[in-house]
């Protein structure tokens, strides 16, 4: 068998495929027929399409190749590490009572070996495990919605990936404690890393899960995560995403969500920094009465980029989704934004509401926003709203006339904008957590670098400018 | 004695306007202002005194300049000043930052006071209070005094809703959004008032109330200038001096009889005389 690890001037897509050739019997080792035969499938497709690039349509906007053409290590076994992992990924939300999955450079980090199950039911463990110990559940949903798009990462993804983390929530089960899965990247090399999630929620059954993507070196790197969700019906499902990387990282997360009849989800991705994102968000509502919230907020700056491409699928009546985008872009930062609702034939009394809003802090940054909606039903409510401005000069100099300066008056009108969708997070500590971050982002003080953003230790800078009264 | 101060007495000597100490004490000494939107001219050559405690009132009608003469005492951007000097406790603010403005003392009731959404009253008022007292040198406000201060004044314009959880001005009604102009003019406690037609679609009662504010504020140590149509307000307020603005200049100026006179006969009496 090969090695482990391929190093050389390879480029990425040429590793990987000779990888896949290479170390196929260890890939495959546990694969069940269906679960080998669908990384054959993805494979052949990820061979015909190569990675996408900008002349592609849906990645227009995005160079990726530039990323894609740095030199790439790629593990196919994890690395031993020597560092002291549970303080690498102690959690410091202040009241912030979760369960802690880790993952560390892409691998499931096992605590209790193999699978865990909390005191209320709840079954969390690595794909590994689950495939071995819930084969039945495994086969059930495993590969049934993440699907090639114009996005062939879902492909090699498919074909290659090793890890990532099951969550399954039987029936009648409600989680009370947030799940927060922390993902960290921390190599001295140049890595790219893929993870594929599989997170099934039974009926009546409720789950809050925190997603987080850190970086914790300077080293370029590039994530390419996979999940797909089933929420059963009735079931109650919220998603937070944060994503804090490196400048020089990128990152390719494609979020599958297949929703039943009455099912409630709230997604919310929170993007403060990283070189590269690309956000696939697809929620497919295939249950009368589902309603999704689909929610993100992104402040980019210097030459950072982020795309995120929403697709909503009505597939059935009296559906209703949400979808808020907002973003603030400063120096030369871009950004895409590309909503496509679809609204099937039959899916009528569907209600879906579509906005994204922009703010340029300079003339040098970027929006490209696209709405996109394909109606096949003729009793729908479907709304869609772009803009894109300025902060608000009249209100700069009301703020300004009571004596704020220009810089606290533009971060109180910034911090504003934001809001929104800070307000809609549920969990109170993880909203006032979220909170400071995004007042630390517009102050230019949240770091990324030296350690994990939920492990800011450090000493708050003293400053004299508070935009938090909600205490008081 | 300032060296801005120093200056503009030398330069005096030059100047064809006359000075007299009492002028340079004042608290507000306007000359010969001209200011210009968009390259056109709005105020042609103003003067205006104010001293401490005084109100003044400003009149006239529609498009004559008051707004204008409002925003460039507060140093609102694209109002360009072509010629002429605002001096301010003896310093000339023509170049200063509108912040710097309202931490020396300068406060504007907004004409349309702005909605923000996203920003809090209690968060705004807040950061204006430590802004004034970073300003002065001073500690920032503790979170007690500082509601112990909001209930205060609250009571004073008589806001009853919480503020806390309502953002600036969003979802106020016209009279709400003056009296809550009036509220934050009594957290700040202003040398300079300027009121821009903070009368204008208020009712009888909500016009009360913003002149109690005004009145209870209304001291030897401060000054208030008040624009306004019409005389109504003058009824609760009562200024020290009328002035009548009239094709951005002041054409004349009288005591609070002033009012009642142009009450009676009417704008277009100055435009006769000014024709004459």
């Amino acid at each position: 068998m090969n090695t482990a690890t391929i190093t050389g001037p390879l480029p990425l897509d040429q590793l990987l495929v000779e990888q896949y050739h290479n170390a196929f019997d260890m890939i495959t080792l546990n694969d069940t027929p269906r679960l080998k035969a669908l990384r054959e499938q993805h494979f052949n497709e990820f061979l015909q399409q190569g990675f996408p690039d900008s002349s592609q349509e849906k990645w227009r906007f995005s160079e990726i190749e530039d990323l894609l053409g740095m030199p790439f290590h790629h593990e196919l076994q994890p690395k031993p590490t020597n560092k002291n992992l549970e303080e690498l990924f102690r959690c410091e939300v202040h009241n912030f009572n979760t369960e802690i999955v880790s993952v560390l450079n892409g691998w499931f980090h096992d605590k209790n070996g193999g699978l865990q199950i909390t005191r209320e039911g709840v079954i969390i463990g690595s794909f590994k495990s689950a495939m071995e110990k819930h084969p039945a559940l495994f086969e059930k949903y495993y590969g049934l919605i993440a699907h090639n798009t114009n996005n062939s990462f879902v492909s090699i993804n498919t074909a290659l990936v090793q890890d990532g983390v099951f969550i399954y929530v039987p029936d009648g089960v409600e989680a009370s404690k947030t799940l927060q899965i922390i993902k960290l990247i921390d190599h001295s090399e140049n890595h790219f890393v893929q993870n594929r999630n599989l997170i099934i929620l039974g009926k009546n059954s409720k789950l809050s899960l925190m997603h987080c993507d850190d970086s914790i070196n300077q080293h370029t790197s590039l994530v390419n995560t996979v999940t797909e969700i089933f929420v059963g019906e009735n079931a109650v499902f919220e998603l937070y995403k944060l994503q804090n990387l490196n400048d020089q990282s990128g990152l390719v997360n494609s979020t599958f969500i297949k929703q039943e009849a009455n099912s409630n989800v709230k997604t919310n991705t929170l993007t403060f920094n990283c070189g590269m994102i690309r956000n696939n968000i697809q929620v497919a509502l295939d249950g009368k009465g589902a309603h999704a919230d689909v929610l993100g907020l992104y402040l980019m700056d210097k030459q950072q980029h982020v795309d995120n491409q929403i697709r909503i699928l009505h597939n059935q009546p009296h559906c209703t989704s949400n979808e808020l985008f907002k973003g603030i872009l400063d120096d030369e930062a871009t950004a895409v934004f590309n909503g496509y609702i679809y609204v099937a034939r039959d899916a009528q009394k569907t209600n879906a509401y579509q906005n994204n809003n922009n703010i340029l802090l300079k003339p040098t940054a970027t929006i490209n926003t696209m709405p996109f909606l394909e109606i096949y039903a003729d009793d729908v409510k479907c709304s869609h709203g772009a803009t894109i401005g300025q902060l608000d000069q009249e209100a700069m100099f009301y703020l300004r006339q009571r004596g704020i300066s220009a810089a606290n008056a533009r971060l109180l009108l910034m911090y504003a904008f934001a809001a929104d969708i800070i307000n809609n997070i549920n969990i109170e500590p993880l909203r006032n957590r979220i909170d400071d971050m995004v007042k630390k982002r517009l102050r230019g003080e949240l770091s990324v670098c030296e350690k994990c953003v939920l492990h800011c230790g450090m000493p708050e800078k003293e400053i004299h400018f508070d935009i938090d009264l909600s205490k008081i | 004695m300032n060296i801005l101060n120093e200056l503009y007495e030398f330069t005096a000597d030059f100047a064809i306007c006359h000075i007299t100490q009492k002028e340079t004490e004042m608290l507000l000494n306007i000359k010969n202002l001209h200011v210009a939107i968009d390259g056109k001219e709005i105020i042609k050559g103003l003067n205006l005194g104010v001293n401490k405690g005084e109100v003044h009132a400003i009149m006239g009608p529609n498009g004559t300049g008051k707004s204008t003469l409002a925003a460039a005492i507060t140093g609102r951007e694209g109002y360009e000043i072509t010629e002429g000097e605002i001096w301010y406790k003896g310093i000339n603010i023509v170049e200063m930052d509108p912040d710097a403005r309202a931490n020396e003392g300068i406060f504007l009731s907004f004409q349309y006071p702005v909605e923000i959404p996203g920003v809090s009253m209690t968060n705004f008022m807040r950061t204006a209070i430590n802004a004034k007292r970073e300003y002065l040198n001073q500690a920032p406000i503790s979170a007690g005094d500082f509601l112990k201060l909001m209930e205060e004044k609250k009571n004073l314009v008589e806001i009853h809703s919480k503020l806390t959880n309502r953002s600036v001005n969003e979802g106020f009604s016209g009279g709400e959004k003056k009296r809550n102009e009036i509220f934050q003019m009594a957290m700040l406690e202003p040398t300079l008032a300027i009121l821009d037609e903070t009368d204008s679609g208020l009712d009888i009662d909500a016009l009360k109330v913003v002149a109690k504010g005004v009145n209870t504020l209304r001291s030897e140590d401060n000054a208030f200038v008040i624009i306004t149509h019409y005389q109504r307000l003058l009824d609760y307020i009562v200024p020290d001096f009328v002035h009548v603005l009239y094709d951005g200049k002041i054409v004349k100026t009288g005591g609070k009889n002033l009012a009642l006179e142009l009450e009676a006969k009417g704008y277009e009496w100055i435009k006769e005389n000014q024709l004459v």
